[in-house]
């Protein structure tokens, strides 16, 4: 009982340690890869004993310089709401990622361990659910700070995710459907076995369109560039966190990211085989009818790599997006959420249940 | 009256630039071209890591000011007032006193340049007769803590 | 320890439900109504009905309640013209008759049947799924009909030509 606790607490510790940690690399990653892309040299001065390290002090700056800030209250603001509005907006993004595994079940003391925090029967919709609660975090931002620009950056945010909130979901569906689970964990395992004996069955190979209208919904779920009309720094200041200053700032700077790599850790489960390398299995390589034996231990840490060089590179994929794509205008992101994304994840889910119908040996009742 | 001036717009866009996936992914090669070029060469970017290393001042650069001495180490300046006259932000603040040398008639005993006035127009350079004031330090940047420390006194401006 | 939670969550979905109906501003009722949909959804974790909590969350919480919030502030009253209600002797007589009620039917409840059953698989995927597609598909199929009805004539309604 107690040691069961512990391992909870343990894999509980590592993940907000994974995700939390992850974030100030982002910030650095995210300055200095917009500044090469722009062809610019980036942070590079902040230092500890002459130390630089090519700028990566400066998101420790950064935090600190938001700690020691004035905490203030805006006098038009409802006091109570604006602060709790960082914290709306930081805890549902978090929860999320207790659902995702990084590594395949393994045995510690005699224990069945799965490597991930909660192993819920209905992982995706538990994802979908706590996705949706992220919003009350910018409504309310943007309607307690009593600021038009807020008011306004609020107002998009809901329009926002409630539109691409249904697109999220009917492109989840698809590989529900593909791999009969709703379990995280199930999908991910099933996303190791191999189509004609070649191919890993990775869901972004049996669901291309699933795919990209996944990733399209997640990057408006999570309201980044291209999709960061919330902030839209251009034309509402900067939107919902216009009032924010000092820590209950950096709580929403910190969602944002959070946000990055909870998204990128659901695009690698669902459609990137998760913890799985092609070909690797518990006793080692299989290829080509060889069998390279490796012992559990390293195929098991392997796997846990595998898993966080995909969250890291589809972490890089955000950061690359924003350096490279201009923000929508409002009404063509309503046009493409509803007219495009929509239309696309319904076909999409026929298509996947025909074919399993047809090809799949999916059962009728 | 406005006119309205129409511009032509392409009747027909493509069918792969209407799927923007593909746009999309011309654009993310651009910024990979760059970010990878910059990764692998960042002596390639042309920015100047600026305190430490300075951009390259022209010659005839117009820089903070100083003045000029004699070979015996006392200021070329005769204290005639021209530049002062000629500074059309009136930064120029000069007191004469007379010169113990009869040959010279007078010589500065403050000589101060208000450089938060200042312009850097060189129209003080221009109008001196002596050759006493000069721009020529490639000197650009005049941070102080305080306003005092940016009116500069005669032994700052012949320092160097 | 169930039983425990069921009195947390009872109690919490009990007082934000109180919360709703008294709060003066807007929003502020909102934010207890999504209280008590998550004790709701909690509530039927409790009866190993996993699906329903999520789909309450993902519909209530995550839709219902955002086009609530979106109303209330394209609204946006000035906390100044919100109306101050008095409660009135008829509330507080519907008050005391409406907790007779619950009580008389609480009694009832326990003396005629009604007892505590096993958490039995009805709300999980697969029993919701199958009791969707199989016993109640016309009832599915009536609905999605109605909900197609509901979206032509808002469409109808929100188009100033005819």
């Amino acid at each position: 009982m107690l040691i069961d606790l512990l391992i909870v607490i343990v894999k509980i510790a590592i993940m907000l340690a994974f995700v939390l940690g992850l974030v100030p690399v982002l910030v650095w990653a995210e300055r200095k890869g917009a500044a090469f892309i722009q062809d610019r040299m980036g942070p590079a001065k902040a230092d500890i004993f002459g130390l630089r390290l090519a700028g990566l002090f400066h998101p420790l700056a950064d935090a600190l310089k938001l700690l020691f800030k004035e905490d203030f209250v805006p006098e038009d603001a409802h006091p109570l709401f604006y602060r709790l509005a960082p914290v709306f907006a930081m805890a549902p993004v978090l929860l999320t990622f207790a659902v995702v595994p990084f590594g395949d079940t393994i045995e510690i003391f005699g224990r069945k361990v799965p490597l991930q925090v909660a192993d819920l029967n209905v992982g995706i919709l538990y994802v979908f659910a706590f996705s949706s609660l992220t919003v009350y975090g910018i409504i309310l931002a943007g309607w307690a700070s009593g600021n038009k620009f807020s008011l306004l950056g609020g107002l998009r945010s809901s329009a926002q995710m409630i539109s691409y909130e249904i697109s999220l979901g009917l492109s989840i569906i698809g590989v529900a459907m593909v791999f009969g689970s709703l379990k995280l964990s199930d999908i991910a395992r099933a996303q190791g076995e191999l189509l004609f004996g070649v191919i890993p069955k990775w869901g972004v190979v049996v669901q291309p369109l699933g795919f990209i209208l996944f990733l399209v919904s997640v990057f408006a779920e999570s309201a980044r560039i291209p999709f960061d009309l919330p902030e839209g720094e251009s034309e509402i200041v900067a939107g919902f966190h216009t009032e924010y200053g000092s820590f209950k700032f950096a709580m929403f700077f910190l969602a944002e990211y959070v946000h990055v790599v909870v998204a990128s850790g659901l695009i690698a489960t669902l459609y990137f085989g998760g913890w799985q390398i092609p070909y690797l299995y518990a006793d080692g390589f299989h290829l080509f009818g060889k069998v390279l034996h490796l012992p559990f231990a390293l195929v098991v840490i392997m796997q846990v790599l595998a898993f966080v060089v995909k969250v890291l590179f589809f972490c890089w994929f955000f950061i690359w997006v924003r350096w490279t794509i201009p923000r929508f205008r409002y009404d063509q992101v309503m046009r493409l959420g509803w007219k495009v994304l929509l239309p696309l994840a319904l076909a999409n889910i026929f298509i996947t249940g025909s074919v399993l119908l047809l090809f799949g040996g999916a059962k009728p009742l | 009256m406005i006119r309205v001036k129409k511009v032509s717009r392409p009747k027909e866009i493509p069918l792969t630039e209407k799927l923007y996936l593909v746009e999309i992914a011309k654009g993310l090669a651009v910024t990979m071209n760059h970010f990878l070029k910059n990764l692998t060469n960042p002596r390639s970017i042309p920015t100047i890591d600026y305190p430490e290393v300075k951009r390259p001042v022209p010659p005839r650069f117009r820089g903070r000011h100083r003045l000029t001495k004699r070979p015996d180490g006392t200021p070329k300046c005769v204290a005639c007032y021209c530049c002062a006259t000629a500074c059309p932000a009136v930064c120029i603040t000069i007191e004469a006193g007379e010169h113990p040398d009869p040959q010279i008639e007078k010589y500065p005993v403050r000589f101060d340049i208000d450089m938060l006035r200042c312009i850097y127009c060189g129209m003080c350079v221009d109008a001196c007769p002596e050759d006493a004031i000069r721009m020529d330090t490639g000197w650009y940047t005049v941070p102080e803590r305080n306003r005092e420390d940016l009116v500069y006194t005669i032994d700052m401006l012949l320092s160097d | 320890m169930e039983r425990i939670l069921f009195f947390i969550f009872g109690f919490v979905a009990v007082f934000g439900s109180i919360m709703v109906v008294s709060r003066r501003h807007p929003i502020s009722s909102v934010m207890y109504l999504l209280l008590t949909l998550f004790s709701v959804a909690a509530l039927f974790v409790l009866r190993k009905s996993h699906f329903i909590a999520a789909i309450q969350i993902i519909v209530y919480a995550g839709a219902v309640v955002v086009l609530i919030v979106f109303v209330i502030m394209l609204l946006n009253v000035a906390e100044s013209k919100i109306p101050v209600e008095r409660p009135t002797l008829a509330q507080g007589v519907g008050v005391v008759a409406a907790g007779l009620l619950m009580l008389e039917g609480a009694l009832v409840g326990s003396r005629y049947g009604a007892q505590i059953e096993k958490a039995v698989d009805v709300g999980t995927v697969e029993a919701v799924g199958k009791a969707l597609f199989t016993s109640y598909l016309l009832p599915f199929e009536i609905t999605s009909l109605l909900l197609l009805a509901a979206i032509v004539g808002s469409i109808v309604l929100a188009r100033k030509k005819f």
